[in-house]
């Protein structure tokens, strides 16, 4: 427990370093002390911090005019469009294996019709949003990094800039804000394309008619279900978009830092994920949204 | 511009990658209308100068002079005006892979030009930068169709295509055969005559060094260890001349 507090207090430490122009050199001292004591590397705090650079450069460089929309449109295309068939067969077979894998349960203790309200807030608050963002994450964020890191190796990056084309407006800011509107939307189309799985699940081994199926769906479903889960499907979006765009920009040499960049996109996009939600939960817990 | 007016100046540049000082004290003038030729071995910083120039990569001291304006005293939009004159062909030709050739050739016209000039006479240039380098007939075709000497030639003609003054060259000849580096070598004189520009070129190229240079540099450690003529140069006796020439 010491530990876990003396590593947070660390991490307060780097991300005030980060965002100070002081001279910290003592306290940086005292750090690299602490970091001896626990035998930490600090290579993790320190991609934290560069990634959370990155992040303040793309809200710099949104806010500035003239925005690349003819490329944001095009990446809107390729991220929602390209990954909508994904989403929606995942999302309709995992709507259908939830309701027939919940009714069993459901029967043993005389619930069985309380089974459209149960998979309509687990697929809503939870599920849909979570496995499309790690759908995202797999496919968006590995792309987004190879095909970033493959224009860094090739040097297409640097040609970007010597053409007069600021290549993180082009790039990044597109990518990033393409990803953060199209998972809530990708998000949203599951919700719907599960629930209408969990309606053929319903029916497989019992008997729920159309009406009553989506009666219950609807009853069972309020604000506090739906909104926290669409606006932290904003926030998983913004994630998988900075951390591909991060890894693929600032790849290293070689086609071995592509494909690093690639496989470590999708690793931490997919663990941001999880740490979004978890605080999401929490906030939502804490509002009385639950 | 006067000839013997200098283009590119570049004074006392330092730039270090870590422990490995990769330019020290680096020096040297370019003059208008004149293709200096800058030879040393692999990893001696002769990319890394050229990047210098064209402020892809910051020094740590020293200054550069473009087309009389301190690069280190410009903001983004001076910086980003002060490329449209200066070209730069990649070693790696960085054409944009998921383009088209026309639309690579486009690209730098879009940041450069008003829309009403690219839906004027955007075709026009695209398809006079693409005769330059007889590569007219690829206009619709990916750069992953091409062959290596047809994508050198195609990032040449991008980087034609806003008529810079100055034209920095980073090994423009690696990696092709002896023929296709002569006749890339040819195109970049007939350039030259053409757009009147100055050349910066990199190279190991002998053949290539001997047909373009007017001027050449030595870049040993780091340093303007020499210049003069290919044939100056050549008939040097400095061991660690000679050995480019052996």
């Amino acid at each position: 427990m010491v530990r876990l507090k003396l590593i947070f207090i660390i991490f307060l430490i780097d991300i005030g370093l980060y965002y100070s122009y002081v001279n910290w050199s003592n306290l940086s001292k005292i750090k690299a002390k602490v970091f001896k004591i626990l035998n930490i590397k600090s290579d993790f705090l320190n991609e934290i911090g560069d990634i959370s650079r990155f992040s303040a450069r793309f809200f710099r460089e949104v806010i500035k005019p003239k925005q690349e929309w003819e490329e944001f449109i095009n990446q809107c295309f390729w991220v929602g469009y390209k990954t909508l068939t994904l989403v929606g067969i995942t999302a309709f077979i995992m709507g259908l294996v939830l309701t027939i894998q919940s009714r069993p349960t459901l029967v043993e203790f005389g619930a069985e019709a309380m089974l459209p309200a149960m998979v309509a807030v687990s697929l809503v608050r939870e599920i849909s949003p979570v496995i499309t963002a790690l759908i995202c994450a797999g496919k968006i964020g590995s792309g987004m990094g190879a095909e970033l890191g493959s224009m860094r190796v090739t040097e297409q990056i640097d040609a970007m800039e010597v053409s007069g084309t600021n290549p993180f407006k082009y790039l990044i800011v597109t990518r990033v804000l393409a990803t953060t509107i199209m998972v809530p939307v990708l998000a949203s189309v599951a919700n719907a394309v599960s629930l209408y799985g969990g309606y053929l699940g319903a029916n497989l081994r019992g008997d729920v008619s159309w009406s009553l199926y989506w009666f219950q769906v609807f009853d069972s479903l309020s604000f506090g279900d739906v909104v926290p889960s669409l606006i932290k499907t904003f926030f998983f979006g913004f994630a998988i978009g900075i951390v591909g765009c991060y890894k693929g920009f600032y790849s290293k040499k070689g086609t071995e830092g592509v494909g690093r960049s690639a496989t470590t996109a999708v690793i931490v996009a997919s663990l941001l994920v999880f740490i979004i939600d978890l605080l999401v939960v929490q906030v939502t817990d804490i509002l009385g949204l639950t | 511009m006067e000839k013997r007016t200098p283009v590119v100046t570049v004074e006392n540049v330092n730039k270090s990658f870590g422990d490995n000082h990769v330019l020290r004290d680096f020096s040297m003038k370019v003059e208008a209308g004149e293709n200096l030729v800058i030879l040393g071995k692999s990893g001696s910083g002769k990319s890394v100068l050229i990047k210098c120039i064209i402020k892809l990569i910051e020094t740590d001291s020293g200054s550069i002079t473009v087309l009389g304006k301190d690069i280190d005293a410009l903001g983004e939009d001076e910086l980003n005006r002060l490329r449209a004159d200066i070209g730069f062909l990649f070693q790696s030709n960085a054409l944009y892979d998921s383009m088209t050739v026309k639309e690579n050739l486009l690209f730098p016209l879009r940041r450069h030009w008003s829309k009403e000039d690219r839906e004027k006479m955007a075709d026009a240039a695209i398809l006079e930068a693409l005769e330059d380098v007889g590569l007219a007939h690829t206009i619709n075709m990916m750069p992953a169709e091409l062959s290596g000497g047809m994508r050198k030639r195609i990032a040449l003609a991008r980087t034609l295509i806003l008529r810079p003054k100055v034209i920095l060259y980073d090994e423009p000849t690696t990696g092709l055969d002896p023929i296709t580096g002569r006749e890339i070598s040819q195109l970049m004189i007939d350039v030259q005559k053409k757009y009147n520009a100055t050349s910066i070129v990199i190279s190991h190229d002998l053949n290539c060094i001997k047909m373009i240079a007017n001027r050449m540099i030595m870049l040993i450690n780091g340093k303007n260890y020499a210049s003069g003529t290919f044939h100056e140069l050549e008939a040097a006796t400095d061991s660690k001349i000679k050995e480019f020439f052996e």
